[in-house]
């Protein structure tokens, strides 16, 4: 029997998963953590402190500005030194608010025992408001915020419940060493998504270069509606409408989300942070972060404290090794580099990836050939060197119909090319101002 | 034999003749009227089609100045007032006069003003380069470096100068379409006035960031200390956004500014070289 996976496009990268089977290791909090007002897809939060006050440990410091934008939560104990302006990891300064950690003291709400909680009595509407108001958005890189999902909008239903515990950047290992870990609580988390959507059946997909976890959550959830999916190793199978399909055989329609098509999918991190919020009280304040790199002495999984700056991940996992050429957040085909290591860790970062001088190298572009590989591996179906082309040529009009917001910038095209043309960042860019043309239209 | 050439000549005339004959019935029946005077006018115009009017060609241009009533908006940068009154004087109106203007690059921040911190070395654009991060050398306004605004000049008036990592606008040439300030992401170049020998007085900087902040990036940056707002006595300068900025329809040239910028963010350009009254600035 051939595996399952989605059918559309996609690459094999090699995995290099070197920090894979590591205990997640859980780090102190940094002594000034710096927390971004924007860690998620919408309105960036609205500030609550001010210069000097004194904050706790899972004391909401930002409250949504709107439905699509979340809460912020403090994740140290300490005083506010600034609301200031500082560099995130999109290259520029944000708002953020600094804090001076001063002791470790939470809130006396949250529940930091390990007992595990195993059945909730909470309705499913408590469940959906204690998670919007835990600020929990999806870990596994795109942030957007998670009550949003759990609101069905009218019309649909949800049918199905996905748990994406694919994990198909190479070199991240951050889920994976979740669900062998945490693999009890993440169950109980996953029936108690399934209860706030109201949906009755919940499929784990898992790629098969992960058999021990695939094992572990398959002993754990025979007997109930959930089951465990092992996928073939395909890149971008951990991106939500790829999974979709490998599993279910249903395509989202362009424009749409899986919810048009009865499913809502969530990472294996969210779902354990929505278990957390729910069952313990507990604000989204840490996340599992990959620090890995071929030339890096220890690769780990370390549980971090948002705000923590990278620079202190990178010196527990033995420090910045002479031949690196560049850090990168995120993993090595959907990550960026950072311009400076000072940057804080926020809700979406998934790993810290340093690639050494050899594999920093840029191969020299040369002009298209035409072999249409960009064509072939494109998981959306989209002509990633038509799109290129119309970018370059500044002809954004012409782009809109070409399907360029249905991207997911995932990569495969630049990766594949032979002549090595960024591909993905003209196509980035024509997706930034078709996306302005399309704001300008609805203004009108 | 000839009898053949004969009827072969006859013939063809003959179809010739009843296909010229239904043509000219069908072109005056189908005719499309165009005003003349279009393109008597195009036929003035710099004929470049570069779009600094805001049309995407001399044509459509010359036929909206044709038909529209009102002149306020229409000027063609390239042709300048010469231009304009041979326009007006075929159409027999009155030409809407418009100080020359010039591209100017308001960002001074060379490799050893701003000191480079972070490589680069994606997509050689500076669009994308300003999607990714604040650039190499810090600062997130400050000029990236890469040239798209040498790539749109129709009339080869900018280039990069290797040494400041800067571009550098020729005024001669420069016939301020605007297709550069259209390009650049960060909205560093402006056109201003050309004023007599190509005089400047400019603040080279548009940091918006505090003054200390823009200071570590660049030690020619404007920290907004409003010194040169106090002492212009035309009131030329504006002061917003921690910057100040010079309305160049304002300046009288009178240099007193540039003194008193503690940072040398106000450049002046093609003067004589001062009396040794005053201090110099670092003129070269």
């Amino acid at each position: 029997m051939s595996l399952k996976t989605f059918s559309r496009g996609g690459v094999h990268p090699p995995e290099y998963k070197l920090s894979a089977g590591k205990t997640i290791i859980e780090l102190p909090p940094p002594e000034v953590a710096v927390i971004p007002l924007s860690q998620h897809l919408g309105a960036p939060a609205k500030v609550l402190v001010n210069r000097g006050d004194q904050v706790k440990v899972g004391q909401m410091i930002a409250q949504a500005a709107g439905f699509v934008s979340t809460n912020i939560h403090s994740s140290v104990s300490g005083k506010v030194l600034k609301v200031d302006q500082f560099m995130d990891s999109s290259g520029y300064r944000k708002m953020a608010v600094q804090i001076q950690v001063e002791g470790d003291q939470w809130l006396e709400t949250i529940d930091r025992s390990d007992d595990l909680v195993r059945n909730s009595v909470l309705p499913a509407e408590d469940i959906r408001k204690k998670i919007l108001e835990a600020g929990i958005v999806g870990l596994g890189g795109a942030t957007f915020p998670s009550h949003v999902k759990l609101m069905v909008p009218q019309g649909k239903t949800a049918e199905y419940l996905i748990i994406n515990g694919v994990e198909c950047e190479p070199y991240l290992t951050a889920d994976h060493s979740l669900m062998m870990e945490r693999t009890e609580e993440l169950f109980s988390g996953i029936q108690l998504l399934m209860k706030g959507l109201g949906v009755e059946k919940a499929i784990i997909g898992i790629e098969i270069n992960k058999p021990d976890a695939i094992e572990k959550m398959k002993q754990l959830v025979q007997g109930s509606s959930v089951t465990v999916q092992g996928l073939k190793v395909k890149y971008p199978q951990g991106g939500e409408k790829q999974l979709v399909h490998a599993l279910l055989k249903r395509e989202v329609p362009s424009g749409g989300l899986p919810i048009d098509v009865g499913v809502v999918v969530f990472n294996v991190g969210t779902t354990l942070a929505a278990y957390e919020a729910v069952m313990k009280n507990r604000p989204l304040i840490d996340r599992v972060v990959t620090v890995t790199g071929k030339s890096l002495e220890k690769p780990s999984n370390f549980l971090v404290r948002i705000g923590t700056p990278v620079s202190s991940l990178i010196e527990k996992a033995g420090g910045v090794p002479d031949d690196t050429a560049k850090v990168i957040n995120g993993g090595p085909m959907m990550g960026k580099a950072l311009p400076t290591l000072d940057i804080p860790i926020v809700k979406g970062s998934s790993g810290i990836l340093l690639i050494n001088k050899n594999e920093a190298r840029r191969r020299e572009v040369k002009p298209c050939i035409r072999c249409t590989k960009c064509v072939t591996v494109c998981p959306m179906g989209l002509e990633p060197y038509l799109l290129m082309t119309l970018s370059e040529k500044a002809l954004y009009d012409r782009m809109e119909p070409e399907k360029v917001m249905d991207c997911i910038e995932c990569g495969s095209c630049s990766y594949t090319c032979p002549s090595s043309r960024p591909l993905l960042d003209y196509i980035r860019l024509g997706k930034a101002e078709v996306g302005k043309i399309m704001r300008a239209r609805k203004a009108v | 034999m000839s009898q053949i050439i004969i009827y072969t000549i006859i013939t063809l005339v003959a179809i010739g003749a009843a296909a010229a004959i239904i043509l000219y019935f069908v072109a005056q029946k189908f005719k499309v009227y165009e005003d003349p005077r279009i393109n008597e006018v195009e036929m003035a115009l710099p004929a470049a089609n570069c779009g600094g009017c805001g049309f995407p060609g001399c044509h459509n241009f010359a036929e909206t100045l044709v038909k529209s009533d009102s002149w306020d908006d229409l000027f063609c940068p390239v042709g300048g007032n010469e231009t304009m009154s041979k326009v007006a004087a075929i159409l027999g109106r009155e030409a809407i006069e418009q100080a020359p203007k010039v591209a100017v690059v308001r960002c001074n921040g060379t490799p050893e003003f701003r000191p480079r911190v972070t490589e680069y070395d994606g997509a050689p654009t500076c669009a994308i380069a300003h999607s990714l991060y604040s650039g190499e050398g810090g600062c997130p306004h400050g000029c990236l470096g890469l040239g798209d605004c040498v790539v749109v000049c129709d009339f080869d008036a900018i280039h990069m100068d290797p040494v400041t990592d800067l571009p550098v606008v020729v005024d001669d040439k420069c016939t301020a379409c605007g297709a550069c300030v259209e390009a650049c992401p960060r909205d560093i170049i402006e056109l201003r006035k050309k004023n007599k020998k190509d005089r400047k007085i400019f603040v080279s900087c548009i940091n918006e960031e505090k003054g200390a902040v823009a200071k570590k990036n660049c030690s020619v940056a404007c920290i907004g200390c409003a010194k040169c707002f106090k002492v212009c006595p035309y009131e030329a300068i504006t002061m917003e956004n921690n910057k100040a900025f010079i309305d160049s329809e304002k300046c009288k040239l009178c240099r007193k500014c540039v003194v008193v910028c503690p940072t040398n963010a106000i450049l002046e350009l093609n003067f004589p070289p001062r009396k040794t009254d005053k201090i110099e600035t670092d003129e070269s």
